[in-house]
């Protein structure tokens, strides 16, 4: 039929995508799919308003609050006044440029990449774009998704088009079994505490292996969440029956004999045989334990029976320096277990691990028992959708008898924007992406760990390996 | 944008390794909706103290860093989220070029569509600088984007790597958007043989 090389998954996207190749300069290409945020736009409108030009494509483009807004009470006014101010102008410069917008109160609201793939506007083989690195998550789907900053999102809605170089292709391979208590978060933290959190720099992960075609399509989009804290600006999954299966009657899917149509393309998507990678990992699930941070990138990270590195087992000074000045910051000791250590706040949320599946796993080990009094567990639902969905299911009710708090959706303690944050010093165990100094809080000291493990660790009061109680 | 060319400038050392955006410039002061006022934020946990005051032992509240155009890292700058207010608060403190072993991807597009040039360098010059820096405080060098070049105090010169689109728009200052826009009779022949399917406005 064709007589061309084979293409891996993200070769194909990429080609198609092309709009011009001059020599000399980057390629120019098509997005299917913009998405908007409050943070990262406004220079953006405001780039537009100057240059006199408008949104060539609102039916690509969808924005939405997540990072700025109050997951309290929202029929009270938002006390914040920079924060109102940007919700504010995100909703006026979506009224004049015509974009629809998601704001608070609207039953679509929520994490903009939480709302992507359970809107079904995210599919395979789209290109889509969004002003917040995170956009990697919607590669679950077998989409090239990636984030951009502020001038190309000016560039994406003037032009729905980027300028972009193409990226290596990096397979991160993953076979076997997951062990009881360890999920796709241990997988992806597993994976950065290997090649560190400049492994994937250039080149785009796709995930493989027979460990990652079991995941169902929430676990997976936890995995290509994380590929930007690999290094990696996007991460990919071959679409199959699961991803058809679950994007199948969502409302911006098409219907009918336009959706077979659909699925027979995206079933042409996946890497042919033959494809091959300009790099490769192999990862054995049937090894891997409950993953967790110690230190200030999600590079450091050890499964949770393990030791905090000592400094002599590193090899190089700067890996060294490195490692005591996040121990420091920790206020932790090097070749210490992690496993008693207290905390004060436990955060279930984020695009993460805020999903449906996300809820029920931590709701499943919360169920009749009681979380530690010292703790504050703080349970922020990723979008309306997915509140809704959980009130049906009861988990709210199962959440507050066990002492947890039960909130409004958006990023919330994730980055810590919207008034939900950490006090200097706090430790927390959050189910979130990035545990930076002052990400949750100025002074803040994340510990990044699964749904299952941030569970347990609300009942015990300190960090526990939640195989115990399976 | 302002045309880059060649300057010369004293360097503010800082060894770190994956320094982050959150480090760069603190989440909370993203609730920004423009680029005013930017210089105050820029490593603002690392360069104040709770309360406030200037902590006096960070490189960047010394003398050395006054007027400084030259900012010397640790390898992976810039690793983290796309926030393009990482480039705007370096800009606005004064920096112009960012020497470095490595870049994160997202940090070195946006840096390069603002005119901060990210000067990736080998592993031997980079030690071989922060040994000099830290030898002496008044070392100055020249960034030279025409020739891709840093000259160190010893008359040697040193290529670092740029795409020549990038270097085209930097040394004549101008805005890649201007690029695309004139594709205009390719995206449109684009779109007309991909049109929309769902299109978002459909639901409000
Ligand atoms: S949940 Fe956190 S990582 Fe995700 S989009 Fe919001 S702020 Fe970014």
């Amino acid at each position: 039929m064709n007589n061309l090389p084979p293409r891996t998954l993200f070769e194909k996207i990429w080609d198609k995508h092309v709009v011009q190749d001059e020599m000399d300069c980057p390629s120019v290409l098509y997005i299917d799919l913009h998405l908007v945020h409050e943070v990262t736009s406004p220079q953006a409108f405001q780039g537009l308003r100057e240059k006199g030009l408008i949104v060539r494509q609102v039916g690509r483009t969808v924005a939405t609050a997540d990072h700025s807004v109050p997951t309290t009470d929202r029929s009270l006014p938002i006390t914040d006044s920079m924060a109102a101010n940007q919700l504010r102008q995100l909703e006026i410069n979506c009224r004049e440029f015509g974009i629809p917008h998601f704001g608070i109160g609207n039953p679509h609201q929520g994490i903009v990449h939480v709302i992507g793939p359970e809107l079904g506007l995210t599919q395979p083989g789209m290109t889509i774009v969004c002003g917040d690195s995170h956009t990697a998550t919607h590669g679950a789907l077998g989409a090239l998704a990636f984030g951009i900053g502020t001038t190309e999102v000016e560039h994406v809605l003037a032009t729905q088009c980027l300028l972009q170089r193409k990226s290596k292709t990096f397979e991160v391979r993953v076979d076997g079994q997951l062990r009881s208590g360890v999920t796709s978060k241990d997988i992806i933290l597993a994976l950065i505490a290997k090649i560190g959190v400049g492994g994937g720099v250039g080149s785009i992960f796709e995930f493989t292996g027979s460990a990652i075609r079991a995941l169902s399509m929430e676990a997976r989009m936890t995995i290509c969440n994380m590929s930007i804290e690999g290094g990696a600006r996007a991460g990919l999954i071959a679409p199959d029956e699961i991803t058809f299966e679950y994007l199948h009657g969502r409302p911006f899917v098409p219907k009918n004999a336009a959706w077979d149509e659909s699925v027979k393309l995206w079933r042409q998507l996946p890497g042919d045989v033959g494809a091959t990678y300009d790099t490769q990992v192999i990862l054995d699930a049937n090894k891997l334990e409950p993953m967790i941070t110690y230190g200030t990138n999600p590079g450091m990270g050890i499964p949770i029976t393990g030791s905090i590195p000592t400094l002599e087992s590193l090899e190089d000074d700067s890996s060294r320096r490195a490692l005591a000045r996040a121990l420091e910051y920790m206020n932790l000791s090097p070749g210490k277990r992690l496993l008693g250590h207290p905390v004060d706040v436990v955060f279930i949320g984020s695009c993460t691990n805020s999903r449906i599946s996300d809820l029920r796993a931590a709701a499943g080990i919360l169920k009749g028992r009681k979380v530690n009094p010292k703790v504050r567990v703080m349970v922020v639902p990723g979008s309306e959708q997915v509140k809704r969905q959980a009130k049906q299911e009861g988990l709210p009710e199962l959440f507050r008898a066990a002492g947890c708090e039960w909130r409004e959706p958006g990023c919330s303690m994730c980055i810590a924007m919207n008034g939900d944050e950490l006090r200097p010093g706090q430790y927390c165990v959050s189910t979130s992406n990035r545990n930076f100094e002052g990400r949750q809080g100025i002074g803040g000291r994340t510990f990044l760990a699964s749904p299952l493990t941030a569970a347990a660790t609300a009942i015990e009061g300190c960090i526990s390996d939640v195989r115990t109680l399976l | 944008m302002e045309p880059v060319n060649s300057f010369t400038s004293r360097v503010v050392p800082l060894p770190n390794e994956n320094i982050d955006t959150d480090i760069i410039i603190p989440a909370r002061f993203l609730k920004i909706t423009d680029k005013a006022n930017m210089e105050q934020y820029c490593f603002h946990d690392w360069r104040f103290d709770s309360a406030g005051k200037p902590r006096l032992d960070f490189i960047l509240n010394q003398t050395r860093a006054k007027g400084a155009k030259i900012l010397l890292v640790g390898k992976n700058f810039g690793t983290g989220s796309s926030r393009e207010h990482a480039p705007w608060t370096l800009m606005a403190f004064g920096f112009r070029a960012i020497i470095s072993l490595s870049f994160a991807d997202i940090f070195r597009s946006n840096a390069l569509k603002n005119g901060l040039l990210p000067v990736e360098l080998p592993a031997s010059t980079c030690s071989e600088l922060f040994e000099l820096a830290e030898k002496n405080p008044a070392m100055e060098l020249t960034v030279d984007l025409a020739s891709q070049s840093v000259k160190l105090p010893n008359g040697r010169s040193v290529e670092f790597p740029i795409d020549n689109f990038s270097k085209k728009c930097l040394l004549e200052g101008v805005d890649q958007l201007g690029y695309i826009l004139k594709q205009e009779k390719h995206i449109q022949a684009f779109e007309q043989a991909h049109p929309v399917t769902v299109p978002t406005s459909q639901l409000q």
